[in-house]
């Protein structure tokens, strides 16, 4: 990572960052949303644009393993870092976890779908075999509108069951 | 696709550094750490920065440290750096051993994708009057720590919030942390949050109350004032007092006294008092069962 770096504005400077495990690098401004580098310029289109203010959870990626709001961050600020989508989640097949949310009929409108599947990935990357409490604290900031979450919930207590 | 407005960006490897930066650039500045706030105040156009200093690249800032300082009241003080996110305090285990009611707030903040970004520190920067790291902090005597171009100061918390999104913090300062005194005494705590729905949303109001041994407590509040507040007069009635019902009423009814609430988009001025009042019963019994060994879990909402 580079420890100093100053960017004028308006000025495009170069940012390498590994991307569902892919070395990538990117031109972009200081004023680049890091959300819009992903879809635009990288062409990764699985994080949604949402509310655009951190409340829905759509836009959810993962850096360096953790959830985070790729709409509230700058793409400059990942320089160096790693970024995972949904895209690189399914680059072998479908995960348990996104076997249990087919079984269960999770989803319906399928838009918050993308953020939901990293934010209860990183749950059980962290707890294996989570309880239904953390579960729900997992993708509490993953706004549903289709489904009140009943199915989303079983699904990842059954993918954990699985582990 | 970006932000309208455009802004230079730096990373700075040092403090000095950064401190140097920010005195060049005063109020045309503006620090990223988590930039949960930040961001959304650039991208909505409330906050048009000439310059942006990450200081995520500064190294030391990401620690969570107890150190052991025999004083009169206190065993030791413990220090959060200022990249240290609420996910850092909540997998923390010195956090969950000596300061369980910091772990107990971080579980009502927010969703877990912001917890992982936001910082203590920025939230305590951004000092708005819903935040929930100010009142909770503000019962352990916390101070601010800020580095500048004239050294280093300590800012009380009690002095550090001015009123909403304003704080004594000057021209070229950064806060690099915040201090946080254990306690000798023994002691418990609790905190109790009211918010529209479970998941994330910003308190509607906020109650912490910190109990010693021999009867001595500590009150504060959030979102129902200018800033967060501690409830001095409250403190002063409690002091050296059994809780019984009694001692309850007459301190929910100095309540009027201490705090301001207003009526806004998340609640009424009289809905806010009223339920600031059921919090501070709550509280206030169940540190004090905590303290006794037979209170409700920590994590385990009251309301």
């Amino acid at each position: 990572m580079k420890s100093k770096s100053t960017t004028s504005r308006g000025i495009r400077a170069a940012i390498t960052l590994k991307l569902n495990g892919e070395t990538r690098r990117v031109d972009v401004e200081p004023n680049d949303i890091l959300l819009d580098v992903l879809r635009e310029s990288l062409g990764l289109k699985s994080p949604k644009i949402g509310c655009e203010q951190g409340d829905c959870g759509a836009c959810t990626v993962l850096l360096d393993g953790k959830s985070v709001r790729a709409c509230l961050i700058l793409a400059i600020e990942v320089d160096g870092h790693e970024i995972a989508t949904l895209e690189g989640l399914t680059a072998d097949g479908l995960t348990d976890l996104q076997k249990a949310l087919l079984e269960h009929n999770s989803f319906q409108c399928g838009f918050c779908a993308p953020g939901v599947v990293l934010s209860a990935t990183e749950l059980l990357n962290n707890h294996p075999t989570p309880t239904e409490e953390e579960a729900k604290e997992a993708v509490s900031g993953n706004l549903c509108r289709c489904t009140g979450y009943k199915p989303i919930i079983e699904a990842i207590l059954a993918a954990g069951r699985k582990r | 696709m970006a932000i309208a407005h455009q802004f230079e960006y730096v990373k700075p490897g040092t403090l000095r550094e950064g401190i140097r930066t920010l005195a060049r650039y005063g109020s045309r500045a503006q620090v990223l750490a988590g930039g949960t706030d930040l961001i959304s105040l650039i991208s909505d156009d409330k906050l048009l920065p000439e310059i942006v200093v990450d200081i995520k690249g500064i190294p030391g800032l990401d620690k969570i440290e107890l150190k052991r300082e025999p004083a009169r009241a206190t065993v030791g003080v413990l220090t959060i750096g200022a990249l240290v996110t609420f996910s850092d305090l909540r997998e923390s285990p010195v956090i969950a051993k000596k300061f369980p009611v910091i772990r107990e707030m971080t579980g009502w903040l927010a969703s877990v994708g912001i917890r992982n970004r936001a910082t203590m520190v920025g939230n305590l920067c951004s000092a708005v009057p819903c935040c929930d790291s100010g009142p909770i902090l503000q019962v352990y005597d916390a101070s601010m720590l800020v580095a500048g171009s004239n050294g280093k100061r300590k800012v009380p918390l009690n002095e550090w919030f001015v009123g909403p999104r304003k704080t004594v913090l000057k021209r070229g300062e950064i806060a690099t942390g915040v201090a946080v005194p254990l306690p000798k005494k023994k002691h418990a705590a609790c905190f109790v949050k009211l918010r529209r729905y479970e998941g994330e949303d910003l308190a509607q109001a906020s109650v912490t109350v910190l109990v010693f041994a021999g009867n001595s407590y500590r009150v504060s509040f959030g979102a129902v004032a200018p800033r967060p507040v501690r409830g001095e007069k409250i403190e002063a009635l409690l002091e050296g007092r059994e809780l019984t019902d009694d001692l309850i009423r007459q301190a929910v009814k100095l309540l009027p006294e201490e705090i301001a609430p207003i009526t806004d988009i998340r609640a009424t001025k009289e809905y806010r008092l009223h339920m600031t009042g059921v919090m501070l019963e709550r509280g206030l019994r169940a540190a004090v069962a905590r303290l006794n060994g037979n209170g409700p879990e920590y994590g385990t909402s009251l309301i």
